[in-house]
């Protein structure tokens, strides 16, 4: 849990994004894979908001299944966990989707 | 509690309640949001698309680049608290130092007892305290560097803060990435914190001169390792007695020659 940590670099980023304006609504893009759990994320945005132009915002989180791609037989496979075994036997996967972390745009007014 | 991750002692992820508590007190805290009308009268969009940690990341892909042109192997060694980081460099100072031109930056929340004893091995050291950080990021080893000043060709260890979950988010620009397991930590943490081994080039098994006294089943440790990475080489050795370290430095070695 290095959620405060994330939710810092999201408030630098959005105070430096959001040309001086209140920030209305935070959206965001959250892997099931990405290590960060949203319900954290929520704690912690509300108290790191306090006292800048985020305060207030409301925090959308769309949160990313994960899947994965077998390097062995080429499987397409769903993920819930950072790793998963194939029906090949085989560990070694690619990752498609699930890693995101990202801003996806912030509403301000 | 550290207080700038939230991350509540040894085992976050073990502790359920800890997260069914989080949302509670989440939704409590939260303001009303203000209602659609309102939004679409007031306020205007603005696209970002821009990843989290992505000052983090341009940051450490300048330390890379930085490393790179200098010809420094760079390595972020990683562990739990306690599982021999400080004791391994210790013994590969003293052994390996001058061949290969050791320096260390030393991560802790707290005192500079580590860069004490790396500095009495014998090589040349910074501590960087992160106060109430769980991790080391970017810009403090950029920072670390212009201090430090590793010569060309030099073999830079990064030993991160004690934490198997905060510090496998944060690229520093490291070259290669290890990991410090201990035989007294059990077989499952390489299920338990998948992220940190999943994300790492070694693995280095420590303590194995506790073997006779714990019950820890190497072959079980090694495939749930290869369960979350299939990829990482397992090196077992005692950082104490020195069992298994040539392996080490001959992994060393080739990591500096291929600078
Ligand atoms: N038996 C045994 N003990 C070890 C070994 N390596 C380290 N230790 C002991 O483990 C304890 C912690 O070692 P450190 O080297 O300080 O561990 P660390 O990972 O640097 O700890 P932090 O920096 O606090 O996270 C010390 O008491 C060491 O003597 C080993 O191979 N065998
Ligand atoms: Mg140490
Ligand atoms: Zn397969
Ligand atoms: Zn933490």
């Amino acid at each position: 849990m290095h959620e405060l940590g994330v939710v810092m670099a999201i408030i630098d980023t959005v105070v430096e994004r959001c040309e001086g304006a209140r920030v209305n609504r935070v959206v965001l893009q959250v892997g099931k894979l990405s290590a960060v759990q949203p319900d954290a994320l929520r704690f912690c945005f509300d108290l790191a908001t306090e006292g800048s132009l985020v305060e207030g915002a409301s925090l959308d989180i769309v949160e990313v299944p994960g899947s994965g791609r077998c390097r062995t037989c080429a499987t397409v496979l769903a993920l819930d966990q950072p790793y998963a075994q194939c029906r090949c036997g085989g560990s070694d996967i690619e990752w498609l989707s699930g890693d995101e972390l990202r801003i996806v745009e912030i509403e301000v007014q | 509690m550290c207080t700038t991750c939230g991350c509540s002692g040894e085992r976050p992820d073990d502790s359920p309640g800890f997260v069914l508590d989080l949302r509670g007190k989440g939704a409590a805290a939260a303001p009303p949001p203000p209602s659609n009308l309102e939004r679409e009268e007031k306020s205007r969009r603005i696209l970002l698309e821009q990843a989290i940690l992505d000052k983090n990341r341009r940051i450490a892909e300048r330390n890379r680049g930085w490393f790179a042109n200098q010809s420094v192997a760079a390595i972020n060694l990683l562990s739990a608290p306690g599982s021999g980081k400080t004791t391994l460099l210790e013994r590969t100072v003293r052994q390996r130092g001058d061949a290969l031109g050791i320096r260390v930056i030393e991560g802790d929340q707290a005192t500079s007892l580590d860069a004490d004893r790396i500095a009495a091995a014998g090589a040349q050291v910074l501590q960087v305290n992160t106060g109430t950080g769980c991790h080391l990021d970017a810009e403090m080893i950029e920072r670390a560097l212009a201090e430090l000043r590793p010569a060309r060709s030099s073999c830079l260890f990064i030993e991160n803060v004690g934490n198997l979950v905060c510090p496998a988010l944060f690229d520093l620009g490291e070259r290669r990435r290890v990991v410090i397991a201990a035989v007294t930590e059990g077989e499952d943490k390489p299920l338990k914190y998948p992220h940190m081994f999943r994300g790492c080039d070694l693995v280095l098994l420590n303590k194995i001169d506790l073997l006779p006294y714990v019950p820890f089943d190497v072959r079980r440790f090694e495939s749930h390792l290869r369960t979350v990475n299939p990829h990482a080489r397992m090196l077992p050795l005692s950082a104490l007695n020195g069992d298994g370290m040539d392996a080490w430095y001959g992994w060393l070695e080739r990591e500096q020659t291929g600078s």
